[in-house]
């Protein structure tokens, strides 16, 4: 029974993929491109101009090489750019006009659109290749007045609050994947929640990249006004293929006055094979901006996927008293590899922030922390406090940390502490000596190296978080 | 600035007498260096102190070429109070030896250049030094000899030069088993010259190194210090950098941990004032197993003042049981002082014991008050706070003698 299990686990459960005719863009990155994307998305006119203006920057802009886990050159001509289901060319209006094939998919993910609608409160916007698929629970958000939808549905029907804040945190002036995510975005979520309402339930999407050869591109914007308060949880699978895939996404926050914005992921994308062959290439651009005073932005990530993980969300602590927090476990096994962490921006008088990572390499993998404190002039009476741990599996593994302080304000205090170790063997003597295999006890021992993290997550994601900490380490320890 | 470097460089080959070979050796590392120029902002390595930019600003029309004019040494510079020997260096060329209390079989220096042992791949400042320095000294200690005395090593500059590039190459043999102590100690009379020092330390077996850094006197010259440690089984290598008076500076210190049970220490204050610009690079290499490490460094920075720390503990997937430890910690007395750091860990090996820490804030206002609260005035409770900060460091020094040295220099008293 177990052994079965074990099998079960060891193999990446959402490898499957699902048979949908797609309407795709021609391959390639052109104008025309662009321009098919937007005029398929009956987008207005400012915003393919916008797109193009990135694209433009785009053609002088360099790929960024300055990152630990190096990969061969992607051939930007040689991906689609949009894919979408075929049945999707006109939204459907409810769940019940879905393809059952789309549902079916779901299912398999373990987010069954259907039943979550009625049983647990959480609202779930479903993302499938290029197009939101599904948003679920709109009615009660839509009472508070929340607006939780696909981002080109908030571009149709909420054109100024997307005007004024896209590209206000990540602007199109910005590094190589995100101003190429600006100009071929397809789909992804948008939350905004209006003045003093607290967010009733999670709100949750569900990224799924089906095709092949396609670079998913979301963009996320979330709007807390001010004095409210919103939670969102994020997770992401892939099937299994040879080749590689892009994932090149852009997440935007902006908390206004007395406003929290909480930001979990889980991401499970394909890490590839156990040779390190296929697999998701994760280079996501995540910025949260902490406008108003005493705002507060906190990320809780839990990577265990990707072949290359290459993500840094940020807070910029613009507002007066704001506090930014990261709390990241990054797991990588066999041929993965991740280059994760966190930048905190100092701007604002008594801001405050909190970074705290977990890293655990194994088998061939390598793993690396880079985080960027940055306290500045006039940041008065800041503090950051860091602590980076990381926890090595044998001796084919790397575990590094990089971290960048800068302080340029006497009234602030910023303190690091990292540390590097393996399990210890009496750790582990003590717990296979009350009965406890070997594996049991390395997932026992890395669940407690992880727990300060895990418990920031929410509860639903939380229990997943924790066996997917246990299931990438399958088959890391004997 | 091609032009002039080829012209310079000629003037250098003139002057002295390499053979063909070696004149072939030299080119090469200047053509790298005209590959690369000055490194600035964008080289990883020099993000958080830009000497291009500081060559730019501060020396006009850079003069490669030193004629190396003899210039009688002045028996005041002499530190006091501690016997030593003596090498003493005038604006980049050697005007005294003295190594009146060691054996001479036993201790001795050699003018000898050996292209073997030039420094490959390391920064564009290495292959400058490689190609324009003018005479190879190496210091040899035979094995189980203990150079009884400390060797300072004077580098002074006069007023009689300026917009100059000095290049100082010294190279160290420690046989098995034996010791030495080495204080770096230079004294500055010009203005606007760019220094440029370059030291290789070979450890055998068993030896011991102290290697100090006095760097306390005020000047305007831009230096820059490159140490390589290669530590043999056994070897113990003990550095501390006394960073004060110069407007620029920057110490690197690579240790490469190579033989088992090696150990490498580093130390280091930062106490600035005056628009000064500092830092420390520090990369130790565990190369095998059972090596251990230490750093520890601190800055008191004042008035529009900056200090980096860069420090990399690297240990390579064979090295198990490493022991590696670093920590900066830094004081901003005024909103217009700027500390950075970058620790970094880079690890392949499973059973080490890697840990870093950093913190930077201003002085604790609480402890201020107790002090003052004893009856001190302001003034001193801050002096004696930051006194005690310090000597932190300066104990870490293994010697005595030369600890009460540099506890007179920074007048701290205990």
């Amino acid at each position: 029974m177990r052994d079965k299990q074990v099998q079960d686990l060891k193999d990446y459960k959402y490898g499957f993929s699902t048979d949908i005719d797609n309407i795709k863009a021609p391959k390639g990155l052109n104008e025309d491109v662009i321009k098919f994307i937007s005029n398929i998305k009956k987008e207005p006119k400012w915003l393919l101009e916008w797109r193009l203006k990135a694209y433009n920057r785009l053609k002088v802009l360099k790929e960024p090489d300055w990152q630990k886990p190096k990969y061969p050159k992607i051939d930007y001509q040689d991906l689609y750019y949009y894919s979408a289901p075929k049945s999707f060319k006109e939204k459907p209006k409810s769940l019940d006009e879905l393809d059952p094939k789309l549902l079916e998919t779901y299912e398999k993910l373990g987010i069954p659109l259907q039943e979550q609608k009625r049983l647990n409160g959480i609202a779930v916007d479903a993302v499938f290749d290029s197009v939101s698929v599904a948003t679920i629970f709109k009615d009660t958000l839509t009472k508070q007045g929340i607006i939780f939808c696909s981002i080109s549905e908030a571009i149709q029907k909420h054109p100024e609050l997307v005007k004024k804040y896209l590209g206000s945190v990540i602007p199109i002036t910005d590094h190589y994947f995100a101003t190429l995510n600006s100009a071929v975005f397809t789909d992804g979520s948008f939350v905004y929640v209006p003045p003093g309402v607290k967010c009733p339930m999670e709100l949750s999407t569900y990224f799924r990249i089906n095709a092949s050869d396609t670079g998913q591109f979301e963009r996320t914007l979330i709007i807390a006004d001010k004095g409210s308060y919103v939670s969102y949880l994020e997770g992401c699978t892939a099937p299994m293929r040879d080749e590689n895939q892009l994932h090149a996404a852009n997440v935007e926050l902006v908390a206004l006055d007395d406003a929290e914005i909480k930001y979990s992921t889980v991401q499970n994308w394909y890490p590839g094979d156990k040779d390190g062959k296929g697999g998701i290439y994760n280079f996501v651009t995540k910025r949260g901006l902490c406008q108003g005073k005493n705002s507060k932005i906190s990320w809780t990530q839990v990577e265990t996927g990707s072949a290359i993980t290459w993500k840094y969300p940020s807070c910029i602590l613009k507002g007066d008293n704001s506090i930014g927090e990261f709390y990241s476990i990054a797991i990588t096994n066999n041929h993965q590899k991740a280059d994760t962490g966190t930048k905190m921006i100092h701007i604002g008088k008594n801001t405050k922030s909190k970074i705290i990572s977990k890293g655990i390499s194994a088998g061939y993998s390598d793993m690396t922390y880079r985080g960027l404190v940055d306290i500045s002039k006039n940041a008065q009476n800041s503090s950051n406090y860091t602590q980076c741990d990381s926890l090595l599996m044998g001796n084919k593994c790397g575990a590094h940390t990089v971290p960048y302080i800068k302080n340029k304000n006497s009234d602030s205090n910023i303190a690091h502490e990292a540390t590097t170790s393996k399990i210890s063997e009496d750790q582990l003597h003590y717990c296979q000596q009350r009965g406890l295999n070997s594996e049991d006890a390395v997932g026992l021992i890395v669940n407690g190296f992880c727990k300060e993290v895990l418990q920031q997550l929410p509860m639903e994601f939380a229990v997943e978080a924790q066996k997917l900490v246990g299931i990438s380490l399958e088959g890391s320890v004997g | 600035m091609e032009k002039q470097l080829r012209t310079d460089f000629k003037k250098i080959i003139d002057s002295s007498n390499f053979s063909e070979k070696e004149i072939i050796t030299k080119e090469k590392y200047l053509n790298k260096f005209i590959q690369n120029g000055f490194p600035g902002k964008k080289n990883e390595d020099w993000k958080f102190l830009d000497l291009n930019q500081a060559i730019k600003s501060n020396i006009k029309n850079l003069d490669y070429f030193n004629e190396n004019l003899p210039n009688e040494v002045d028996p005041k510079i002499y530190v006091d109070g501690l016997e030593h020997n003596k090498i003493v260096f005038i604006n980049g060329r050697i005007e005294k030896i003295d190594f009146k209390y060691e054996e001479s079989d036993k201790f001795e220096i050699k003018e000898q250049f050996d292209s073997e042992s030039l420094l490959n791949d390391v920064n564009s400042l290495v292959d400058l030094n490689s190609a324009l320095t003018n005479r190879y000294y190496k210091i040899q200690v035979k094995e189980h000899y203990t150079v009884k005395k400390p060797v300072i090593i004077y580098s002074l500059t006069t007023s009689k030069i300026s917009s100059k590039n000095i290049n100082i190459r010294l190279d160290f043999d420690l046989e098995t088993n034996s010791a030495l102590k080495i204080i770096d100690y230079s004294i500055d009379k010009s203005e606007n010259n760019f220094v440029n020092i370059v030291y290789n330390f070979n450890l055998e077996k068993d030896a011991i190194l102290k290697n100090y850094k006095l760097d306390k006197e005020e000047n305007n010259n831009i230096k820059y210090s490159y140490n390589n440690i290669n530590l043999d089984n056994n070897s113990v290598a003990e550095n501390f950098i006394l960073s004060l008076g110069s407007s620029f500076i920057k110490n690197e210190i690579n240790c490469n941990l190579n033989g088992r049970y090696s150990s490498a220490f580093v130390n280091g204050i930062f106490n600035l004032d005056n628009n000064k610009n500092h830092e420390i690079r520090t990369s130790i290499n565990h190369l095998n197993e059972n090596t251990k490490s230490y750093q520890l460094i601190k800055s008191v920075l004042g008035e529009n003042t900056k200090s980096a720390y860069q420090g990399k503990i690297f240990v390579k997937s064979n090295a198990q049981k490493t022991d590696g430890y670093q920590l900066s910690k830094a004081i901003l007395l005024s909103d217009n002082a700027e500390f950075n750091a970058k620790p970094e860990l880079e690890i392949y090996a499973d059973d080490v014991k890697c840990s870093h820490g950093s913190a930077s804030g201003s002085l604790n206002q609480e402890s201020i008050f107790y002090i003052m609260s004893r009856g001190l005035n302001y003034k001193e409770a801050k002096e004696l706070l930051i006194n005690g900060f310090l000597l932190d460091v300066v104990e870490k020094i293994t010697d005595n003698e030369i600890k009460n040295l540099i506890k007179n220099i920074m007048g701290l008293k205990e």
